[in-house]
């Protein structure tokens, strides 16, 4: 039949070849494009390209470099692998005689080890002083300082200077070139290993307990920015999540006057703060202006000015935290919070007493 | 001669009960059979961690699936992980090894025979241990079953604090006791290469395949011993008392990291290197050239098997070395991209000027030279420390090591198995299912390694048994997915041809690809003592100079 013969005279080697290479190029554009309009402006996307801090700037330059230069290098392999291909394929008329049987060549040999040594000097050299710039950066005085430890499965965030203690959502002010108010973190961990990751604002540092680190943030546009662990923790390390509200400095003050005041009293829900104050919820947590000390879990004095609980795995809503009391594993099943098996009545109490945390 | 063995061989299996049959190969110390069970032991492996790894991409296909809980998955990483490089890769390429070494310097059988035999059963022993994990086990709450803190284990989430039950146990000593396996496996190698050559050939005239296995074995005991160690250390903690990765009293964490990662990165130039082998065979006899540049290959492995030893650290970048430390190892794993880079731009230069004929081994390193490419460059990425803050740990590090595991190791296995299979079996692989197999597995690889770094890049950070909505990360966890059935189907056309094949398969004959070492020049399966005399060698390819007494290579090298 025609359409056999034509197929078996085809030169499948050198078609396939040239379907495949304009694949890979149109693969390429459409991932280029897809990575250049993949971060809409609401952050949604914590994309490492959509910097928004100086040490996550500074990554995405060398980052350009290396692309480029890795880039260079596939085009130029690919292409040769290619012609090679297509040019050098066994044409059934020349079958018989073996081709020239060349053992190797000095000259190119060297061309080729000489010129990787040299890009590898030239890689090197730019990332050392990116390495030294983003790791022995100074700290400013008016820098802000956050302790952040680690627990399974939710973060601790403390700042030392100005007597706050909170989880899980990190308030910094906004930094400006001119005067800079960088966020300076100190990293623990009280179990396993964490990594603090907020692709947006800075390349994730760990948490290793027994082996403080340290970390900062520069963040010159305000809002909120995403983030998670990013070193596997136990059973809930995908719901580790994090959220990093850059604020105006007149936000980042309101905020914090707000957080330093000790849990507000209202009278009318004292039968929740007596089921808190009564029950293994204080073993745990804590809230200022209670016997509630505890430190295995967050700190509810401001519960509601948190947008989420259970580390980002649950709106912060009446109805979740409920369900968060009564059944953890529903939400977020291996956390170690435990089912309190509270009576309707207590936490119903319960619940309203926690929405006047504010 | 060798057929009339063969015809009586065979006449008396007919007749023998199966029973005996069984015996023979579980008392084997041949190293063909030895070499045959390890490949057939690491097969079965491989459809389980590719089940593992479907279950872990269902899970993963949309957010907050539940498919399975957090446990099952946390399990399925952890099994999938170490079930792929220790009772899959690690056996084939040893198999290959002992299959091929001896045919191919002219030996009869390995330097130690029952050393052979014995690496197997402990391997063998260390993969069931992890399996049996699944079963037994006790502890509280139940909390025994599979390992689930991931195949590298940090500390201290390994503690008996943070890891209740045996299930960690299970990990430690069946790696424990298959790392003994490896280390005898890489013993006997070195011993067969350096002294049961055939006469004739130096040292300078070894296949490169000897040559790259001879690296391998080097940094099997190199790398390996660490690791047992770090195990022995580990059960100390768990239930001796020991305190060495103990943070709680005074213990270090990352002094863990530094004992795996010692291991854990010349561990997988262990495993890249006989892949490397096997496109040094592969590539030569299909473009119809030697290879080019025997030496600077030779150089450029051994170069690659020392600086493998110092960059173990660039897994280790975000635990907070300081910057100098930090710059060694950006340094010297950018060195390490040397060697490697040349030995593509070697494999190209063999291509070059040949007459290359795309039979499915061929096809299948072709791929690996493309493959191997972009993961290095992927790699190269990932040395520049400030990017791999943001990479690391990240679906990007995922991808990356799953191009070079899958695109590079697993399509030149796939391409030594169409070569050699001939060779092990009499009857060639079907060349039409062959050409199905790699097409399709191709596809499959790229629609879901591809598509992996994209989420990498977009924060989707590893080992998370769901993720959130709205990130940007869904369209590409569907894709990867899809592409996981794609490479599956395609592994169960390759399976299919085996079986086929060896049943119905056309005879091979001695030498069916017109190549050019010792093991085609012996019939095929081989006769149980390889040789009937042992031959000698005046070049590279004795067979070229067998087959051209007018041009022989021994003019020229």
């Amino acid at each position: 039949m025609r359409i056999v013969e034509t197929m078996q005279k085809a030169d499948w080697p050198a078609i396939i070849s040239r379907v495949v290479g304009v694949a890979v190029l149109v693969a390429g554009v459409l991932l280029a494009a897809g990575l250049c309009t993949a971060a809409p402006q609401d952050n949604s996307v914590p994309s490492i390209f959509d910097s928004h801090s100086t040490p996550a700037d500074s990554i995405r330059h060398l980052s350009h470099f290396v692309l480029g230069i890795t880039g260079l290098i596939f085009l130029v392999v690919f292409s040769l692998l290619s012609y090679v291909v297509v040019k050098f394929r066994r044409r059934v008329a020349h079958a018989e005689r073996e081709p020239a049987q060349v053992y190797g060549s000095t000259q190119i040999e060297l061309a080729w080890t000489i010129i990787p040594i040299l890009i590898v000097v030239v890689l090197f050299l730019a990332t050392a002083r990116v390495i030294h710039a983003i790791q022995d950066a100074p700290r400013p005085a008016e820098a802000v300082e956050v302790t952040a430890i680690g627990h399974q499965f939710w973060w601790e965030f403390r700042y030392p200077k100005l007597g706050i203690v909170t989880a899980n959502e990190l308030h910094v002010p906004v930094s400006d070139a001119a005067y800079p108010t960088p966020t300076f973190l100190k990293l623990l961990s009280a179990d396993t290993d964490h990594s603090f990751w907020v692709p947006q604002l800075a390349g994730k540092t760990d948490l290793i307990p027994n082996h403080p680190n340290g970390t900062w943030i520069d963040p010159h546009e305000t809002g909120l920015f995403l983030g998670q662990c990013a070193q596997f923790c136990g059973t809930q390390h995908a719901k580790m999540l994090l959220r990093v509200y850059v604020d105006t400095p007149e936000d980042f003050n309101a905020w914090v006057r707000g957080q330093q005041e000790p849990a507000k009293r209202d009278e009318k829900e004292a039968a929740g703060r007596h089921v808190f104050e009564t029950t293994a919820c204080l073993n745990c947590h804590a809230i200022i202006g209670t016997n509630g000390t505890g430190r295995f879990g967050p700190d509810l004095t401001h519960l509601m000015s948190r947008r989420t609980i259970a580390s980002g795995a649950a709106e912060n809503s009446a109805q979740n935290l409920r369900l968060w009391i009564q059944n953890p594993d529903a939400i977020k099943p291996g956390s170690l919070m435990p089912a309190m098996k509270l009576s309707d009545a207590d936490l119903d109490a319960l619940v309203r007493y926690l929405e006047t945390l504010q | 001669m060798s057929s009339d063995v063969l015809a009586i061989q065979n006449a008396e299996a007919a007749s023998r009960p199966w029973v005996e049959t069984l015996h023979e190969w579980v008392t084997t110390v041949d190293h063909k059979r030895l070499g045959i069970l390890y490949i057939l032991y690491a097969l079965v492996f491989l459809v389980i961690g590719g089940i593992e790894a479907t279950i872990i991409r269902i899970q993963l296909m949309r957010p907050h699936n539940d498919f399975v809980s957090p446990q099952v998955f946390n399990r399925m990483f952890t099994m999938h992980g170490t079930t792929m490089i220790f009772f899959v890769a690690m056996p084939i390429l040893f198999g290959f090894a002992n299959y091929l070494v001896p045919l191919m310097i002219g030996a009869r059988d390995m330097a130690f025979p029952r050393l052979n035999a014995f690496g197997f059963w402990l391997t063998a022993l260390g993969g069931f241990l992890l399996y049996f994990s699944f079963v037994g086990g006790s502890g509280l709450y139940g909390a025994g079953s599979a390992p689930d803190v991931g195949w590298f284990a940090y500390a201290p989430l390994t503690s008996r604090a943070f890891s209740v039950g045996h299930s960690a146990d299970y990990w430690t000593i069946a790696l424990l006791v298959s790392g003994f396996g490896s280390i005898s496996t890489a013993i006997n190698i070195i011993a067969t290469i350096l002294c049961m050559r055939c006469p004739g050939m130096k040292l300078s005239r070894m296949p490169l395949l000897a040559w790259l296995n001879l690296v391998m074995a080097g940094m099997v005991i190199l790398a390996v011993s660490p690791l047992t160690a770090a195990q022995i250390m580990l059960s100390i903690d768990r239930y001796l008392g020991g305190h060495f990765f103990d943070t709680q009293a005074g213990g270090s964490a990352t002094l863990w990291m530094h004992f795996f990662w010692i291991f854990g990165h010349p561990e997988v130039y262990v495993l890249i290197i006989p892949a490397f082998a096997f496109a040094s065979e592969i590539i030569p006899v299909f473009s119809r050239k030697p290879i080019f540049g025997y030496p600077v290959m030779v150089a450029a492995t051994i170069c690659i098997g020392f600086i493998g030893l110092s960059v173990w650290a660039h897994h280790m970048f975000t635990i907070g070395m300081n910057s100098y430390a930090n710059s060694f190892f950006v340094f010297t794993t950018m060195a390490i991209a040397v060697p490697t880079g040349i030995k593509i731009f070697n494999w190209l230069g063999t291509m070059w000027g040949g007459k290359i004929q795309f039979k499915t081994p061929m096809l299948f390193c072709i791929g690996f030279l493309l493959q191997f490419l972009i993961a290095g460059l992927t790699g190269v990425m990932m040395s520049v420390a400030p990017f791999d803050w943001q990479l690391g740990n990240s679906y990007f590090v995922v991808a990356h090591f799953h191009y070079v595991i899958v695109g590079g190791i697993l399509f030149c296995l796939f391409g030594a198995f169409y070569y050699w299979f001939p060779k092990i079996t009499g009857r060639l692989l079907n060349e039409t299912l062959g050409k199905l197999h790699f097409w399709l597995f191709a596809i499959g690889f790229h629609l879901t390694f591809d598509s992996m770094h994209i989420p990498g890049l977009l924060g989707m950070p590893r080992r998370i048994y769901t993720y959130e909505p709205g990130r940007g990360w869904e369209i590409w966890n569907l894709i990867e997915t899809i592409g996981v059935f794609v490479q599956g189907i395609a592994t169960l056309i390759f399976v299919a041809n085996l079986v086929l094949s060896y049943f119905n398969g056309p005879k091979a004959g001695n030498d069916p690809w017109d190549a050019w070492t010792l093991e085609w020049s012996v019939s095929s399966p081989p006769p149980v003592y390889n040789f009937a005399s042992i031959p000698t060698v005046a070049s590279r390819r004795p067979l070229w100079d067998l087959k051209h007494p007018e041009d022989p290579d021994s003019h020229y090298e």
